[in-house]
């Protein structure tokens, strides 16, 4: 999948979600290109996390286009064998990381990272284990390779979420409010190895995220959802500092 | 071992200027350890039995010399229960995952199946594998009057799998519904296809809630392996139960066989209860914070006594 450096990692395209009569996104169009970090924010229930669940498929846009790697899947309509595999293709370039973590509980820390190569990229146990250890060095936890997510910390158990999304090598890193059930302190951790994907490995991210310290050291761009509009967009200094939306200005004040 | 006895009795007592007779039996009483008071009512209640079987005068010798005769049933009991809860899981689990998929004919077929295995006794049944399949066979001509036609044992097997698939459908079900939607999405997000998904990730922490009932339903299984007796087994494929009435009635000493069936199925299912313990515990690895297992398998142990 080499796509051309112009095109970017991820688009949505006239992206439509209701539930019933409550329309959730409104016509949503945003680009992510190679080794950018996007940052997503807005008020609960503005439609940020559906968004992203949406990118993914785990919802089904009502209508429009998400494109991922060059993978091009449209919403909206029967979800055939052909549509089927055209989502999971896309899913295994978009690596996830939820807002509580969903690792496999029966499986240490060290099964749940290769659990995705083995399983679904065949790929040998042995190499497998040799890139799972490595990206749990990555995220810090070398030393808990062979610990049960239940005997770990919601930072740690984070942590290893991100090495097992990385592990299926993703173009596009999706992070829904990684730090939302987290305790206070240890956010930090997290946000740290965040930032190491960014900044080091120039991951392109996409973030639904609170933390707008974060946003404004690690996005290239930051987007306000407001109603299911994206109204307002721009590099962080812009728009953390001077916003042009009344609603974004209400927004900061209440969480800066 | 000692999580029951930790109630009250390191508490000092209340000063009062004397005790009474029921105050000292209850402290007397909380010094002895809790496995051993149960194991002294198991003693009581099998005095009380021995007593009540001496009293009632069974024919002893005969007991001891027939028990070989009826034990060498065992081997059957165990052999159609093994099989048939085989089947019965295979049948469980594709009827859980027809009962949850959004296919039609899934959903239709594994309804029906359900439906009809639960709503009829497993003893009607029995007789419809046995004497309705062939001559259903027979009605449809050639090479089915033959693969109809089936032996006590296959018609006996396919029954009780049948049966208790039906009833064990609802078990997988509910198992499989357990696994939070987290980890489905978790598994889908990842890439995995639906076969992949269920393999990996639902199907194995699903198996913590199916064994326990499973274990049970396998319990009933041993025992309800008597029915097959009423289709009339060749001698050399004679369970327990068929064994039993057979020397029972051939000897006027029905009660003293059933007696001792009564006592293999006992030892039949308390043998396979310790297994069954032992793969729970198995199964809580990665549940319990600490020791993986440990925790809660010394709960388990003492709840059991």
């Amino acid at each position: 999948m080499s796509t051309a450096p112009s095109t970017p990692d991820l688009v949505v395209d006239g992206l439509w979600k209701s539930f019933g009569d409550h329309v959730v996104l409104k016509g949503i169009h945003l680009e992510v290109k190679a080794g950018e970090v996007v940052v997503v924010f807005g008020r609960s229930g503005s439609g940020k996390s559906t968004l992203l669940r949406c990118i993914n498929f785990l919802e089904e846009p009502t209508a429009g286009t998400i494109e991922v790697a060059g993978i091009r899947v449209e919403g909206g309509g029967h979800r055939t064998r052909a549509k089927r595999e055209r989502i999971r293709q896309l899913r295994i370039r978009a690596g996830m990381v939820f807002q509580d973590f969903n690792l496999f509980p029966h499986r240490t820390a060290l099964d749940n990272v290769m659990e995705g190569p083995v399983t679904i990229l065949r790929r040998p146990r042995r190499d497998a284990e040799r890139t799972g250890r490595e990206l749990l060095e990555v995220v810090g936890l070398a030393d808990k390779a062979d610990q049960f997510p239940i005997q770990l910390s919601g930072g740690q158990q984070q942590r290893i979420a991100i090495a097992r999304a990385l592990a299926m090598n993703p173009k596009v890193m999706l992070f829904d409010e990684p730090t939302s059930a987290l305790d206070p302190e240890l956010i930090g951790e997290v946000l740290a190895v965040m930032r190491r994907l960014a900044k080091e490995l120039h991951m392109t991210m996409l973030v639904v995220t609170h933390e707008m310290g974060f946003a404004r050291e690690v996005a290239s761009s930051m987007a306000f959802v407001h109603e299911g509009e994206i109204i307002e967009q721009g590099p962080p200094e812009q728009v953390i500092g001077d916003p042009q939306r009344a609603e974004t200005r209400r927004f900061l004040d209440a969480v800066l | 071992m000692t999580i029951h006895g930790g109630g009250g009795e390191h508490l000092a007592p209340p000063p009062m200027p004397q005790r009474s007779r029921r105050e000292s039996f209850e402290l007397f009483s909380a010094r002895i350890p809790f496995t051993l008071k149960v194991a002294a009512v198991w003693g009581v209640i099998l005095v009380l039995l021995g007593a009540l079987f001496a009293a009632a005068d069974f024919d002893v010798a005969w007991m001891r010399e027939n028990a070989t005769f009826i034990a060498k049933g065992i081997t059957w009991t165990i052999i159609i229960a093994v099989i048939s809860i085989a089947l019965a899981c295979t049948l469980a689990l594709l009827g859980a995952l027809g009962r949850v998929s959004n296919s039609a004919i899934a959903v239709g077929v594994t309804g029906f199946y359900t439906s009809f295995f639960r709503g009829t006794p497993l003893i009607v049944q029995l007789f419809l594998l046995y004497l309705a399949l062939p001559q259903i066979g027979i009605a449809l001509g050639d090479p089915w009057a033959d693969l109809l036609t089936l032996d006590v044992l296959t018609a006996g097997i396919l029954a009780l799998g049948l049966n208790y698939g039906a009833y064990m459908t609802e078990i997988f079900r509910a198992g499989i519904q357990s696994v939070g939607h987290g980890q489905s999405e978790a598994a889908e997000a990842l890439g995995m296809n639906y076969v992949q998904k269920m393999r990996r990730v639902v199907l194995p922490q699903a198996l913590r809630v199916i064994i326990p009932p499973t274990g049970n339903e396998f319990i009933a299984m041993m025992k309800d392996t008597a029915l097959v007796s009423f289709l009339g087994a060749s001698l050399d494929q004679m369970e327990i139960f068929r064994r039993a009435q057979l020397v029972g009635r051939a000897d006027f000493r029905n009660l003293e066989a059933l007696l001792i069936a009564a006592v293999m199925y006992w030892g039949l299912t308390t043998v396979f209860q310790y297994f069954q313990l032992r793969l729970e515990r198995r199964l809580s690895k990665g549940y319990v914070r600490g020791t993986a297992g440990v925790a809660v398998a010394g709960q388990r142990s003492n709840a059991g006594a």
